[in-house]
């Protein structure tokens, strides 16, 4: 394992672009102490008794909000929730109004999911708290990385080596990037898999290998990692329907058995089962799904923590 | 920087000696009691005191876990040098009705043991909690915490530092006093 720094280099956490090798190894072995913590009787810490976060969400979201609001309370700060949806953003409020609107009652931290890529950036630049990225649109989602990172070296001692395939709609998936870069800098080999429509022309830059067929994709990887075709995204049709594509890029248990070794199968959520995995492959023993989950309010609980660290 | 020895030898085994009978006398077969050390320094002296206590009582089961009160620190936040990465806990059994000896290398102004009460009590609600430590640096305390079994009791100033040696990780047991030339 590498030499792991004593703190963060970085003040928010917008994106793994901006994070170290050391930085993410000092994340991933904070969150183990706190899987730790998450696994006693008495699950929380006072850490940051004093410091009140608010989980700012401008799209949906489930896993992500409750993880981080767990996450946030497992570490004892206050915790105050807003989504967009039943709040003044509907009576056209900006969005730096609005967080300093939310500022003004002196909280310390912002947790923001937004659907337009930068908006976590560009809220950094231009408000006075540290902001956690929690998703923008189609950019990044640093602790899905994380998770997903702390999940494979859980399994396999450590992420160095491994070969990991992305499959599904990765244009449209900022699951798909964030876990590209996080994964390369912990020097794993990754490959994206999908129709050729929902593959971005640029992705070949970032190093990673490109194939169209899944079978050859899960021969190549150590761990597959199912994402969601994102309808909601799509604007236009990037493929015939739905079952092709899941006749196409599903995973299923005789393409899972045909393989002449085992791999783990990991997916973000939310499962559209039958479309990219189906039940008997999504809750076998291959499927580290809600391990992902469990592991993802350690993480969180390690992001804050050390973020909280860089105030003074 | 300035050493003086305060303690080594056969001194400082006769120390350890000394601090566990003291123990037996309260702690009798230490079937109900368990050994905790406070990390990260306290683990080599409770390590000692588990080992020379199995020893005189002729016994391999004593309770032992080690505590990291990390999470717990009031300064988090405070130091100049980020929060301070974490050691590991680990202490697999349940504290529910037993005596805890807290176990930490030296004693200075009480915080870590404060955080330490606070981080036990996520293991349950203890009979009873003891402090050792084997340097008392008196007259220096922060909060209202005093140690009920004593290696030794130092006078020393604030700009001062006191280093237990252990032959485990350094190379001979001994107590050194550090300090700065210009003092």
């Amino acid at each position: 394992m590498a030499e792991t720094a004593q703190q963060l280099s970085t003040q928010h956490l917008l994106g793994i672009k901006d994070l170290t090798t050391e930085d993410i190894h000092l994340i991933l072995e904070t969150a183990s102490t706190f899987k730790d913590v998450i696994n006693r009787p008495i699950k929380k810490v006072p850490s940051l008794r004093d410091i009140t976060i608010a989980n700012v969400f401008f799209e949906n979201s489930t896993r992500t909000r409750l993880s981080f609001e767990l996450a946030e309370k497992r570490l004892s700060a206050d915790v105050i929730n807003f989504a967009a949806s039943s709040s003044s953003v509907s009576k056209g409020e900006t969005l730096i109004d609005t967080v300093n609107n939310i500022l003004a009652m002196k909280v310390d931290m912002i947790v923001m999911r937004h659907p337009y890529p930068g908006a976590g950036v560009f809220l950094s630049k231009h408000v006075n708290a540290q902001i956690i990225n929690a998703g923008d649109g189609a950019h990044e989602h640093p602790t899905q990385a994380l998770l997903d990172a702390f999940s494979i070296s859980e399994q396999y001692g450590d992420v160095a080596g491994k070969k990991v395939a992305i499959i599904g709609d990765i244009l449209h998936s900022r699951v798909a990037l964030s876990n590209i870069l996080c994964l390369q800098k912990l020097g794993a080999e990754v490959l994206v898999c999908g129709p050729t429509t929902l593959i971005p022309k640029y992705i070949a830059s970032l190093g990673v290998k490109i194939e169209h067929d899944l079978l050859k994709a899960l021969r190549w990887c150590d761990v597959a990692n199912m994402l969601r075709i994102q309808l909601e995204r799509q604007d236009i049709n990037y493929f015939p329907s739905l079952r092709e594509y899941s006749m196409l890029y599903g995973l299923n248990k005789t393409i899972l058995e045909s393989l002449d070794k085992k791999i783990t199968i990991m997916h973000p959520g939310p499962i559209n089962r039958g479309v990219e995995i189906t039940s008997d492959v999504a809750d076998s023993k291959h499927s580290i799904i809600l391990d992902q989950v469990q592991n993802g309010v350690a993480v969180r609980m390690a992001v804050l923590y050390l973020l909280a660290g860089k105030r003074i | 920087m300035q050493q003086s020895i305060l303690l080594s030898g056969p001194k400082f085994q006769i120390t350890i000696q000394r601090l566990c009978q003291q123990l037996i006398e309260n702690h009798h077969d230490f079937k109900n009691s368990v050994i905790i050390g406070i990390q990260p320094r306290g683990i080599y002296l409770a390590k000692r005191i588990r080992e020379e206590l199995q020893r005189t009582l002729k016994v391999d089961d004593i309770l032992f876990g080690e505590l990291d009160i990390t999470f717990y620190r009031d300064d988090f936040r405070r130091k100049e040098n980020g929060p301070l990465v974490p050691n590991s806990t680990n202490i697999n059994f349940v504290i529910e009705n037993k005596k805890v000896i807290l176990i930490d290398d030296v004693l200075w102004t009480g915080r870590t043991i404060r955080s330490s009460l606070d981080a036990i009590q996520a293991f349950g609600r203890p009979e009873k909690v003891e402090l050792l430590v084997l340097v008392d640096r008196r007259f220096s305390r922060h909060l209202p915490i005093q140690p009920d079994y004593i290696g030794i009791q130092v006078d020393s100033i604030n700009s001062q530092r006191v280093i237990v040696n252990w032959h485990e990780t350094d190379t001979q047991d001994q107590i050194i006093l550090l300090t700065e030339e210009n003092d």
